[in-house]
């Protein structure tokens, strides 16, 4: 294949410079409601931290013997700032060269990032909402508290909901528009 | 037929004719006086927010209370001037020091009137200042928290019941002296020298605009009549304060009968811009007194009180122009100042008039010296030249007078127990309504101020008789809504109220609900006794008091279990409550404590102090059901014998530890 057209490489710089947006606001969020909750308790994810209302989560979920969710429980949270920055650089690298093959790489590059990301994502899950403490008030039966991955769950008398947050939404929105440039290109060349 | 026995038919006729009429006469059925669509008027669905909050005086319960309107659902009895055990308000040593006087620790007073802060004339939502009248204090309760944040006594003052009535930028909140009494150096006089001896006194206490901080500015020095209750002026009569006053004989006895006996008493008028120009020509003389002054701290979560010695005074001997009187028929009560500031509303108690005093013409008056002659030296105004006209025959007992948008004003007849209607400008009465029994005073959201809210009127009744299911002796007290948006006043909601209901005020919800305050953040807690976590959870000894530095959260105390606590120790539990979230206060309580419980809002400190009469093992617990493990929130605390060796220790869920 040849060199991809100078507009999808503009367009591919901007994808990649708006992920630097991911720095800035929260990728990923758990909203959780309850009866006590219509207001609703929020957790948000950054690349290097955590916000929203951790302590009182915590608070909560010490009756059913949870860890105490805290930034040391995420070791990703030490390292994702070099991973996306690694990422940002690769869709430039894209972009100055115009390699198509380069092009298809970062690509796959994204899709396997993300893969890994929801496994490991779903690992903490499992740990958290399995690995309980056996001297917890309140033990009910068979009963996991494992958050949902992706959407809603019901957990106990809360409504938990997983989603990406606007830095997560900005990460997807690039690799779509690096996938539109692909398949664009690609249509093109046949 | 002898005339004996036709004087016998006469009588008997005319008998059974007065039982025709008394019968036609007969009352109709009160529930014949509210309209049918009343209760969906008052309705507020279950979830739904009401569009007013509605802030009650307690009377003699000394409290505050909040009621939603239209709904009149209770919120909240914010405690102001008297002890209430629910909150440990007068009980934690944090609050205790709000209660201090001049005269000590004084747990109770007489909570009468409420005065919401204003900025141009309008409500702004920030303070509610209330009178207390017994021992004389002026309280201001912040609204983001709906707690008192300051109170302050009023020296040369007896019963502080004209007040506290605010200026329209909320410069000043007032206070006059109910009571005359002897003032200075020696008050231990005959009280038949009266009208040599006793004095009155109005006091102008100014509030910060940017933290509420009250501070006598200054006293006017007064003839010993009664002040009873006043209203600034607002608009054009911006800088004027009128007061009503009544017992011009200056009766110390029998004042039923001996303070009734002149046709007219007064209004008056007293203007501060002129008081603070001879204020600041130093024409006011300082005077050693002593008053306590007491602030809460939302940081250290502790009230200071603290005792101020100087007050200054302004004589009118030595500054014209700064007071006048109007006459006002009958010992009047009410007197209130219309929206546009021109109009003030005397009510006579006994009076059969309602009169209307104009601004315009009392200036012109003034000006044009139309004086008639001078009451102990202070000049007095002709009636007639300071009059707008009189609401002839409106009813029987005027009381209080407050205003809608639409020139019309409401004022409250305690003896034929009624709301009457009437038009400003040509001082036609429009309605009627009676109420059920004997109101008092009124309410029309923003009604004293220059934006009437209106839509509603509430009246504030001192009698209920059968309007309630009956409880003994004594009764509810009781509010009743009325729907003033259309030509005729309709009932739309009867609601009992705490303590004696007198003056009220309502203001639109989102003026405040959107400040409301939801935690104290932990982190800005300065309270020099809190732990601000469970690693500073601590017992200590300095001498026979023992500190322990306690924290709550759902749904455990640290510690929960304490030794080496002798008999002849004060314990001093500090509990600080760890929570970040709103609506989970806990509570504390330990068992035999001659004292109250705790109420600990999230981040906030609060201390109880006990002292144990018995050696043994105590409980303690949460008294506030704060989660589904409320009832295991608990724990010991042992008191040994003076003599007794055990080693102070204190932990949680551990092998007890040896403590500093």
């Amino acid at each position: 294949m040849k060199k991809i057209s100078t507009t999808s490489r503009i367009l591919m710089a901007f994808a990649s410079l708006a992920i630097i947006a991911a720095y800035f606001f929260p990728v990923w969020r758990i909203d959780l409601f309850a009866p006590q909750y219509p207001e609703g308790l929020v957790m948000k994810i950054w690349l290097n931290k955590l916000t929203g209302d951790v302590d009182v989560i915590n608070g909560l979920n010490h009756y059913i013997g949870m860890k105490k969710i805290s930034v040391e429980m995420f070791p990703e949270l030490t390292f994702l700032v070099y991973l996306v920055a690694g990422f940002i650089a690769f869709g430039l690298a894209v972009s100055i060269t115009g390699s198509s093959k380069l092009l298809l790489g970062y690509l796959l590059t994204s899709a396997l990032g993300g893969v890994i990301a929801m496994y490991d994502f779903y690992q903490w899950g499992y740990d958290y909402g399995h690995n309980l403490d056996p001297t917890a008030p309140i033990k009910v039966p068979d009963m996991g508290y494992q958050p949902p991955l992706l959407g809603h769950k019901k957990l106990l008398n809360f409504d938990a909901y997983s989603m990406p947050d606007v830095g997560g939404y900005i990460v997807i929105g690039a690799v779509v528009i690096a996938f539109a440039i692909w398949v664009y290109e690609y249509r093109k060349s046949k | 037929m002898s005339t004996k026995l036709n004087n016998y038919l006469t009588i008997l006729t005319a008998m059974g004719l007065l039982a025709v009429i008394a019968n036609g006469c007969k009352p109709k059925n009160v529930s014949s006086a509210t309209s049918g669509d009343g209760a969906e008027k008052a309705y507020v669905a279950p979830g739904k927010y009401d569009e007013f909050y509605n802030f009650v005086s307690g009377g003699f319960s000394g409290q505050m209370s909040v009621y939603g309107l239209p709904s009149g659902r209770l919120f909240r009895v914010i405690p102001v001037f008297s002890v209430d055990p629910e909150k440990g308000y007068g009980y934690s040593e944090e609050s205790k020091p709000m209660l201090n006087t001049s005269h000590g620790f004084v747990p109770w007073d007489d909570l009468h009137h409420i005065a919401l802060s204003e900025t141009d004339g309008i409500h702004d939502g920030r303070w509610a200042f209330a009178n207390g009248n017994n021992t004389p204090r002026i309280a201001r309760v912040d609204l983001k928290t709906f707690r008192t944040a300051e109170i302050i006594e009023i020296p040369n003052s007896a019963g502080n019941h004209s007040s506290p009535f605010i200026t329209e930028n909320s410069e000043y909140v007032i206070a006059g002296t109910r009571f005359s009494v002897p003032m200075g150096s020696n008050t231990d006089v005959p009280i038949s020298t009266y009208k040599q001896n006793f004095k009155g006194t109005v006091s102008f206490i100014s509030v910060d605009k940017n933290n509420g901080a009250m501070s006598i500015a200054f006293q006017v020095l007064l003839p010993g009549v009664n002040f009873d209750l006043a209203r600034a002026g607002k608009g054009k009569s911006h800088g004027w304060m009128f007061f009503s006053c009544y017992n011009s004989e200056r009766a110390n006895t029998l004042l039923e009968v001996n303070s009734s006996q002149k046709d007219k008493d007064f209004i008056m008028a007293v203007n501060w811009k002129k008081a603070e120009e001879y204020l600041a020509q130093g024409k006011g003389q300082k005077q050693t007194v002593a008053y306590a002054h007491n602030v809460y701290n939302e940081k250290t979560h502790s009230a200071t009180s603290t005792i101020e010695r100087t007050v200054t005074v302004l004589d009118p001997k030595d500054c014209p122009d700064m007071v006048y009187l109007m006459p006002c028929p009958k010992s009047p009560h009410g007197c209130d100042t219309d929206p546009t500031g021109e109009y003030i509303v005397g009510s006579g108690k006994l009076a059969a008039v309602i009169p209307v005093f104009s601004f315009t013409k009392f200036q012109k008056a003034i000006a044009d010296k139309t004086f008639d002659g001078d009451y102990e030296g202070l000049p007095v105004l002709k009636y007639d030249a300071v009059l707008h006209g009189e609401v002839k025959k409106p009813g029987l007992g005027p009381l209080h007078t407050e205003f809608d948008a639409n020139g019309n004003a409401y004022t409250s007849f305690f003896v034929s127990s009624e709301v009457v209607k009437w038009r400003i400008s040509d001082l036609q009465v429009l309605d009627r309504v009676p109420t059920y029994y004997s109101v008092g005073h009124l309410c029309v959201p923003g009604g004293p101020t220059k934006k009437p809210w209106g839509k509603y009127m509430i009246a504030y009744n001192k009698i209920t008789k059968d309007r309630y299911l009956p409880t003994g002796p004594e009764l509810t007290q009781s509010a009743q809504l009325f729907d003033i948006s259309g030509d005729k006043m309709k009932l739309i909601l009867d609601f009992p109220t705490i303590g004696e209901p007198h003056y009220a005020e309502a203001i639109p919800a989102d003026l405040i609900s959107k400040n409301s305050t939801k935690i104290y953040k932990i982190e800005e807690n300065e309270n020099p006794y809190a732990a601000k976590g469970e690693k500073e959870a601590k017992v200590e000894r300095k001498g026979n008091e023992v500190h322990v530095y306690m924290t709550s959260i759902r749904s455990h105390f640290v510690p929960d279990n304490i030794e080496g606590v002798k008999l002849g120790d004060v314990v001093y539990f500090h509990v600080t409550n760890l929570e970040q979230d709103w609506d989970v206060p806990h509570g504390f309580a330990v068992k035999g404590a001659n004292n109250a419980e705790l109420l600990i809002m999230p981040g906030e400190t609060q201390t109880l102090a006990w002292k144990p009469d018995r050696t043994g093992v105590f409980p303690m617990y949460c008294t506030d059901f704060c989660s589904a493990l409320h009832q295991e929130m608990q724990g010991y605390i042992r008191v040994s014998p003076a003599s007794a060796n055990v080693p102070l220790t204190f932990s949680t869920n551990k092998a007890p530890e040896s403590a500093k």
